[in-house]
């Protein structure tokens, strides 16, 4: 391995970034940047001293060199090979990071479905992109958003006006084609939703090639009163990449947010989801489903923060562990004083399917109102053997069997999809990672 | 069809079976009583090949195989069939998924070729006639949340579709109702053949009214003790175990 320091790289980066800006420089958004560089710079990357990444180790991470948005020749035809079958509706292409048009495909009228990168963006729509960004970040504490948010740039702004029902999902794809060099990315994504609009954004993340590859994503959602998301984060990254994202959602009042997560796969994955609600009678819902086999390590932090009362969140995560793969599983539930009448619900399944598999489940509850309803549970367990013998005593051999039971146990995680694409799509892997690894 | 020699049979430390002894051939039914706790239940999940028993002597022929030598799906395969004493829930999976996979299964290990959805459908429709069986139940969990006559007369839906040739009942009888038991034991003698065999383990002379035993085994402290026919139930319902633990020579 090299001893490249990734934080020198990238400080020294950060300046000829800012040289190739010209005029965006100027723009006010670009002061949040230079505060972000100035926040990485002090908090430095986390190390497992730090509370939040205990048993998700970046040491390997950041002693490497990477090419930041690397050019990449990547053509239709590799575009049809990563196809996602029957897949319709608004398909955006990320190369490397890199929003590219010519092979994006934009359905949906103007009216109901704005989309511009995000360096237009900030050009064209300053105080959209001003009000909206930051609205529940972790920069403060997570060096990696803050390093996200130094460089963003590259990525989509989408805007849902208000009252628009968005007919078609919206696909974001970001793939890391590492067939060249070590390649990284920050894709950095703002989503805006109008009062008692609706839409279904999934963000599927692949990577080609042998190389290493870094993806350090940040999208964030601002779901204004009475709007509908349902959103997915599907992951089927190769043993060789790192990716640790953010997404971070600011919710009002009667909106209702649903997250789906899923990982196929991934060498090192680090998921955050932090949904802030900040009105009344609104709901947020956070599914997660994690398969990780060989010495792949998922981990899934969440949080959800009530601000207000009379809201409900409902988290259900489950995890499949094979051969020598690690979990984490972090679960944090705020309600603050104000957020009476809050019901907050949280369960985290495992299943370990390798004695040599191990996971980490930590809930977090923070619970400041006195009125509310809260419950967690996390199990991490063994594959049922009573069933187990059940079925071979009917004539299935015990593999099938175990594939079976596991594909039992992810069923209600996969039953929360509804674009029946992506469902079919997740199914598939499912079924494969399952069955064949 | 079965010849059970000698059977010693343990779990962790603890020896369950004792040199048991038992012989069925096709076309008989035979009852086994005795009990609680004296081993029919173990004898039931060795033959069916439950690996946390350890067989420590004895032999166990079935049409002339080595049945010990099997994993408990190529027993099934070969004909075997265990309806549990208590079936287990399997959450997320559908009876009738589970039983297409099971069928199949066996078809594959036997190198016959996979049954179709058309002709599925079929053979399940007319097997659930048999134990009067609902669609509704079937589109289910396996077991989940199922009543206790349910699960029972679930386990005799299977015994239907996979059509064994050597079916244990392990107290398939008890938690039914007087309905479900008449149709129950009424199922079971449909599917009786000159070619199959079943072993019947209950603790009511009741169920022996509808599946007559050819014989009825007293199995005791491990082993079968006594052996006799369809008399011999009534007369341990009159009269208990006492009589037979006499015999043995035990002081009551
Ligand atoms: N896992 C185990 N560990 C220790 N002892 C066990 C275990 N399983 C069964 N036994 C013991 O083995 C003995 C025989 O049990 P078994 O279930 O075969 O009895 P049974 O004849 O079926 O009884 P019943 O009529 O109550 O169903 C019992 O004493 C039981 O406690
Ligand atoms: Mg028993």
């Amino acid at each position: 391995m090299n001893n490249t320091n990734l934080k020198e790289q990238l400080l020294a980066d950060f300046q000829q970034f800012e040289g190739k800006l010209n005029g965006q420089a100027q723009t006010p958004f670009h002061q949040v940047r230079q505060q972000a560089i100035q926040t990485f710079n002090e908090l430095g990357f986390p190390t497992i001293k730090h509370e939040e990444w205990k048993y998700s180790n970046v040491k390997n991470l950041v002693n490497q060199g990477f090419e930041f948005n690397a050019v990449s020749s990547f053509s239709q035809e590799d575009v049809n090979q990563l196809d996602i079958p029957n897949l319709e509706g608004n398909i955006l292409y990320f190369i490397n990071g890199v929003y590219n048009a010519e092979l994006s495909v934009v359905v949906s009228p103007e009216s109901e479905l704005q989309i511009l990168s995000l360096a237009d963006a900030i050009k064209q729509q300053p105080e959209l992109v001003a009000q909206n960004i930051n609205k529940n970040s972790d920069i403060e504490v997570n060096a990696f958003t803050a390093l996200n948010t130094a460089f963003a740039q590259h990525g989509i702004f989408i805007h849902v006006p208000a009252g628009k029902v968005v007919e078609q999902p919206v696909i974001l794809r970001f793939i890391s084609d590492a067939r060249q060099a070590n390649v990284a990315s920050q894709p950095r994504n703002l989503i805006v939703i109008g009062k008692r609009a609706e839409v279904q954004v999934a963000e599927a993340f692949r990577s080609l090639g042998d190389n290493q590859c870094f993806t350090n994503a940040v999208t964030e959602f601002v779901v204004a009163e009475e709007a509908n998301v349902h959103y997915y984060k599907i992951q089927n990254e190769s043993d060789n990449a790192y990716h640790i994202g953010t997404t971070s959602v600011y919710q009002e009042g009667k909106s209702v947010f649903t997250a789906n997560t899923v990982t196929a796969n991934g060498g090192f994955v680090r998921n955050n989801l932090n949904i802030k609600i900040d009105g009344e009678y609104a709901e947020a819902n956070m599914f997660g489903l994690y398969i990780p086999n060989g010495k792949q390590h998922i981990d899934n932090h969440t949080a959800v923060d009530h601000a207000k009362p009379n809201s409900n969140s409902n988290e259900l995560y489950k995890g499949i562990l094979k051969d020598k793969s690690t979990g984490v599983f972090n679960g944090k539930i705020f309600v603050r004083e104000d957020a009476q009448k809050t019901n907050a619900f949280q369960s985290c399944k495992n299943v370990l399917v390798s004695a040599d598999a191990t996971m980490n489940t930590k809930p977090q509850l923070e619970i400041w109102a006195d009125d509310v309803k809260c419950s967690h549970g996390t199990t991490t367990g063994q594959l049922n053997t009573d069933a187990l013998f059940y079925m071979q005593a009917r004539g299935i051999s015990k593999e099938a069997a175990r594939s079976l039971l596991m594909l039992a146990f992810a069923q209600d995680v996969i039953d929360k999809m509804e674009i029946p694409a992506i469902k079919a799509y997740l199914e598939e892997l499912i079924v494969g990672k399952i069955y064949n690894s | 069809m079965l010849k059970i020699t000698n059977l010693h049979a343990k779990i962790g430390e603890k020896e369950i079976l004792k040199g048991l002894n038992l012989e069925v051939k096709a076309g008989e039914v035979h009852a086994i009583m005795g009990p609680n706790g004296a081993g029919k239940s173990t004898l039931a999940s060795v033959l069916a090949g439950r690996e946390d028993y350890e067989v420590t002597d004895g032999t166990v022929e079935f049409f002339g195989k080595d049945l010990l030598e099997l994993a408990p799906e190529e027993r099934a395969a070969e004909g075997v069939f265990l309806a549990f004493q208590y079936p287990v829930e399997i959450p997320g999976v559908s009876t009738t998924n589970f039983l297409k996979t099971a069928v199949n299964e066996i078809r594959k290990y036997r190198g016959e070729e996979p049954m179709d959805a058309v002709n599925f459908l079929k053979m399940f429709k007319q097997k659930m006639a048999y134990v009067n069986i609902d669609q509704s139940l079937l589109n289910r969990a396996l077991n989940e949340g199922f009543s206790g006559g349910e699960k029972k007369r679930n386990e005799i839906f299977q015994m239907a579709v996979l059509e064994p040739k050597l079916a244990i009942l392990d107290e398939t009888d008890s938690g039914l109702d007087i309905d479900a038991l008449r149709i129950v034991a009424e199922g079971v003698n449909k599917l009786k053949t000159p070619e199959n065999a079943t072993i019947v383990v209950t603790h009511y002379q009741r169920l022996l009214d509808y599946i007559v035993p050819d014989f009825v085994h007293v199995l005791y402290k491990g082993r079968i003790v006594k052996s006799g026919t369809k008399e011999l139930a009534l007369e341990l319902e009159e009269r208990g175990y006492d009589w037979i633990k006499e015999e043995l020579g035990e002081t009551v």
